[in-house]
C-alpha cells in the first residue's frame, strides 16, 4: 500500500490491532461530544427554565417507565408545518434538566413537547383512561391502571440523586418535596410555597380526585407543563443563537 | 468405532463446542422469540385492543423487549455462536478459558437478557433506546464482556497462525467499540432507593448526542461490524473460494471503523442540537456508503467463480442475499441522512422501514446462512435434514421482507406528506389523527409480512431440530477441514 508499510505488521500482532482500532473509533464521538460541554452556547439562553416540581417530576418517571417516548417526540423542528401544529420549534434549554432526554424517534403519536395547556385535565385523565373514547381513531393503549396512588417515598431520593447530577434543587425544595407533591394536585391547598419555589408551577386537580395522590396525577401535571416555561414573547433572536 | 471415538475425544480436547451449541440453540430460540414479540407489537398497531388493558402489555413497554430480543439476544447469542467458533478455528487454538469460560460466557449473557426483559415488562428501564436496561444489569453486562474480550483475545494470542484472519479483525472491533459505547452510555448514578431507578449523567442535548453516538454504533459494530466478522468466514466456507480481496479488507475495515462513529447525528437533524454537529453527522453518513459498499462487494464477489452454487446451496442463497440487502440498506441510510431527505423521513415508517430491511435482511439471512452451515458441523452430521425446507423458508422470508419494507416505504413517505400538506387557504389539511388512520392498512400489511417472517423461522427450527436428531453423524474424516479459507495470506 503505502511505501515500506505493511499491513502485515498490525495483523500479526494482537495488542497493535487493539489499540489501533480503539484509536480509531474514538475520534468521532470525541469530536461531537466533547464540544458540547464546553460551548457556552450549545444551550440557548432563555429565562424561564426551572427543574421540575416534585409532582412533575414523578410524572416524569412514570413516562419513562411506561415508554411513552416510543411513539411520541418532544422535539419540535423549524419547519412551517410544525409551526403550526405544534407551535415554537424546540430549544436545547428546554431539555436541560432531562434524564433521559426524551426527544423520541418516532411519531405514531404527536409530538408532545408542547402539549401543555393544550387540553383541559379532564381531558387528559379520560383520554389516558379511555383513548378512544375521546378519539375514536386513537392507536394508542389505555392507561387506566394509572389510577392508583402516587409512590411518594422515592421524591427525594430521586431529587438528592438530580442534584448530585448538577441540578440546582435547593434544601429548602428538598426539605418540602412531599408537601409541594401534594399542594400541587390539590388545588384548595396553599400554593403560595410551591409558586415562589417553582414559578409557573400550576395546581390542578388532575385525575379529578383530589384525596389521594396518584400516578395519574403525576402524569398529567407533567403533560401540562410541558413546552410553557419558556414564554417566547420575550426571547430575541440573539439568545436563541447556537454555536 | 474406536478410531472414531478417539477422533471427537481428539476433536473436543482440541476445540471447545459444547457452549457453541448452546449459543446456537439459543440463537434461534431467541430469533422467534423476538420476531413473535415483533409480530405481536405489530398486530397491537393495527388493531389496538391488544394491549390488553394490562400494564404490562402494552406497546410501551413491551416494544423494548421486541427490539432488545431481537438486537441483543438473536443477534448476540448469533455474535458469540459464530465468533467463538470462527476465532478458535482461524487461530488453530482451543479457547482461551476453555469450557468453562464459554459456559460462563453463556449463562452469563442469557441472564444479561434474562433480567432486561423482565424489567422492561415491570416498568423498569431507562428510557433510551436500545440501551433500556437499567444500571445492574448493565453492570453484569460490562463484567460479561470483559470476560468475552479476555477469551477472544486470548485464544487469539494462543494461534498457530502468524496472521490475524480478517473476521477476527470485525469481531474484535466489535467486542471493543461496543464495551466502549455501552459504558459512555450508561454512566448513571441510581437513586439508592431500590434497583429500579437511575439518572443518567448526562441530560438533555448532551445526553441526546451520547445516545445516538451509542446508538447508531450499535448499529455499526454490534449489527455490521461482528456481523460482517461472519459473513467473512462463511460465505469464503459455504462457497468453497477465497475472499475476494486482501487490500479491499483493509481499506474497508478501517475506514468503515473510523467513519461509521461520526455518523450518530443524522438520528438527530433539526433537533435542538446544534448544526455543526448535525452537520458531521450528515457529512460521514454519506461518506460511509464507500465502505458500506466496500464490504457488499467482497462478499458478493467471494463467489467469483462458484456462482452456480447459489442454485445448489439455499445456505449459501440466505447469505448472499443478505449481503444484498446489506448494499441496499447502506445505500437508503445515506440517502435518509441527507437533511432535506431526513426532514421528510425522520418521526415516520420510512425509518422503521429501513431499520428492518437491514435487520430482517442482512442481519437475519447472514445468521440463517451461517447457522444452516454450523448446525451439522457442530452436531457432525452428514448435512441438513432438509434443503427443501431451507428453500422454503428462503422464500418465505423474502416474501415476508418486501411485505414489510414497502408497506413501511408507502406508509412512512405518505405520513411525512400529509403532515406537511396544506390546503388552498393555506392552513394545515391533515389533522394529526388522520395521518394515523390513513396507516391502518400499511399496518395490517407489515403484520402479515413479520408473520411470514416468523414462519419462516419457524420452518428453520423444524429442520434443524430434526437435522441434530435424525440425521446420521458422519465419520470423524469426513468433518471440514479446520484449515482458514486460503484468504487474508
Amino acid at each position: 500500500m503505502f511505501k515500506g508499510f505493511s499491513h502485515a505488521v498490525i495483523e500479526r500482532n494482537l495488542l497493535l490491532l487493539g489499540v489501533l482500532t480503539l484509536i480509531t473509533v474514538s475520534i468521532g464521538g470525541l469530536a461531537q461530544i466533547v464540544p458540547l460541554f464546553t460551548v457556552e452556547t450549545t444551550i440557548e439562553r432563555v429565562q424561564g427554565i426551572r427543574p421540575y416540581t416534585p409532582l412533575e417530576l414523578m410524572g416524569r418517571d412514570i413516562y419513562v417507565r411506561e415508554g411513552c417516548y416510543v411513539c411520541h417526540s418532544q422535539m419540535v423542528r423549524p419547519f412551517r408545518d410544525e409551526h403550526e401544529r405544534y407551535g415554537h420549534y424546540s430549544l436545547a434549554a428546554e431539555s436541560m434538566y432531562d434524564r433521559p432526554f426524551q426527544w423520541g424517534s418516532k411519531r405514531t403519536g404527536p409530538d408532545l413537547a408542547r402539549v401543555g395547556g393544550r387540553y383541559s385535565d379532564e381531558w387528559h385523565a379520560q383520554h389516558l383512561r379511555d383513548p378512544r373514547s375521546l378519539v375514536p381513531e386513537s392507536i394508542m393503549p389505555p392507561y387506566a391502571f394509572l389510577d392508583r396512588p402516587l409512590d411518594t417515598s422515592r421524591i427525594v431520593s430521586a431529587m438528592r440523586t438530580l442534584r448530585a447530577l448538577g441540578v440546582p434543587y435547593t434544601d429548602e425544595m428538598i426539605a418540602n418535596a412531599l408537601a409541594d407533591a401534594r399542594a400541587q394536585a390539590n388545588p384548595e391547598a396553599d400554593g403560595s410555597g410551591l409558586a415562589q419555589r417553582y414559578p409557573r408551577a400550576r395546581q390542578g386537580n388532575f385525575d379529578g380526585n383530589p384525596r389521594v395522590l396518584t400516578e395519574m396525577d403525576a402524569l398529567i401535571a407533567y403533560l401540562q407543563m410541558l413546552g410553557t416555561l419558556v414564554d417566547f414573547r420575550d426571547v430575541t433572536p440573539e439568545q436563541l443563537r447556537q454555536q | 468405532m474406536a478410531a472414531m471415538a478417539a477422533g471427537t475425544a481428539l476433536r473436543e480436547l482440541r476445540y471447545v463446542e459444547g457452549p457453541i451449541r448452546a449459543f446456537a440453540i439459543a440463537t434461534v430460540f431467541w430469533g422467534v422469540v423476538g420476531f413473535l414479540m415483533g409480530v405481536v407489537i405489530a398486530a397491537q398497531l393495527a388493531w389496538p385492543l391488544l394491549n390488553l388493558d394490562l400494564e404490562w402489555t402494552t406497546f410501551g413497554r413491551l416494544r423494548p423487549v421486541h427490539t432488545s430480543a431481537v438486537i441483543f439476544a438473536f443477534g448476540g447469542n448469533a455474535l458469540f455462536c459464530t465468533s467463538l467458533y470462527v476465532v478458535q478455528r482461524t487461530c488453530r487454538a482451543r479457547l482461551f478459558g476453555g469450557e468453562e469460560m464459554g459456559w460462563f460466557l453463556f449463562w452469563g449473557y442469557q441472564l444479561v437478557i434474562v433480567t432486561a426483559a423482565l424489567g422492561y415488562v415491570l416498568g423498569v428501564t431507562q428510557g433510551k433506546e436500545y440501551a433500556e436496561p437499567e444500571w445492574y444489569v448493565d453492570l453484569w453486562l460490562t463484567v460479561v464482556w470483559v470476560f468475552y474480550l479476555v477469551a477472544f483475545g486470548g485464544t487469539i494470542l494462543r494461534r498457530e497462525e502468524p496472521h490475524i484472519y480478517v473476521a477476527n479483525w470485525f469481531y474484535l472491533a466489535f467486542i471493543i467499540t461496543v464495551a466502549m459505547l455501552h459504558i459512555g452510555n450508561n454512566l448513571a448514578l441510581p437513586i439508592g432507593d431500590g434497583l429500579a431507578k437511575s439518572y443518567g449523567l448526562a441530560a438533555g442535548v448532551q445526553d441526546a448526542m451520547i445516545q445516538w453516538w451509542y446508538g447508531h454504533n450499535a448499529v455499526g459494530f454490534f449489527l455490521t461490524a461482528g456481523f460482517l466478522g461472519m459473513m467473512y468466514y462463511f460465505i469464503p466456507k459455504q462457497a468453497e473460494r477465497p475472499v475476494y480481496s486482501y487490500r479491499l479488507s483493509i481499506v474497508h475495515f478501517w475506514a468503515l471503523i473510523f467513519l461509521y462513529i461520526w455518523a450518530g447525528p443524522h438520528h438527530l437533524h433539526y433537533t435542538a442540537l446544534p448544526d455543526w454537529a448535525q452537520t458531521l453527522g450528515m457529512v460521514f453518513s454519506i461518506m460511509l456508503w464507500m465502505p458500506s459498499w466496500g464490504g457488499m462487494i467482497n462478499g458478493i464477489m467471494t463467489l467469483s467463480g462458484a456462482w452456480d452454487k447459489l442454485r445448489t446451496n439455499p445456505g449459501l442463497r440466505f447469505s448472499v442475499t443478505a449481503v444484498g440487502f446489506y448494499g441496499m440498506s447502506t445505500f437508503e441510510g445515506p440517502v435518509m441522512s441527507i437533511k432535506a431527505v431526513n426532514a421528510l423521513s425522520h418521526y415516520t415508517d420510512w425509518t422503521v422501514g429501513h431499520v428492518h430491511s437491514g435487520a430482517m435482511g442482512w442481519v437475519g439471512f447472514v445468521t440463517f446462512g451461517a447457522l444452516y452451515w454450523l448446525v451439522p458441523v457442530l452436531w457432525r452430521k452428514k448435512g441438513l435434514y432438509s434443503e427443501r425446507l431451507v428453500s422454503w423458508h428462503f422464500w418465505i422470508a423474502t416474501l415476508g421482507i418486501v411485505l414489510y419494507i414497502t408497506a413501511m416505504w408507502v406508509s412512512g413517505i405518505m405520513q411525512g406528506l400529509m403532515w406537511r400538506a396544506y390546503d388552498e387557504l393555506g392552513f394545515l389539511q391533515y389533522s394529526f389523527i388522520e395521518t394515523v388512520a390513513a396507516m391502518h392498512p400499511y399496518y395490517v400489511i407489515r403484520f402479515l409480512g413479520g408473520v411470514l417472517y416468523l414462519s419462516g423461522a419457524l420452518i428453520m427450527v423444524y429442520n434443524l431440530w430434526k437435522t441434530v436428531t435424525e440425521v446420521p453423524r458422519v465419520e470423524e474424516a469426513a468433518v471440514p477441514a479446520r484449515a482458514v479459507p486460503a484468504a487474508a495470506q
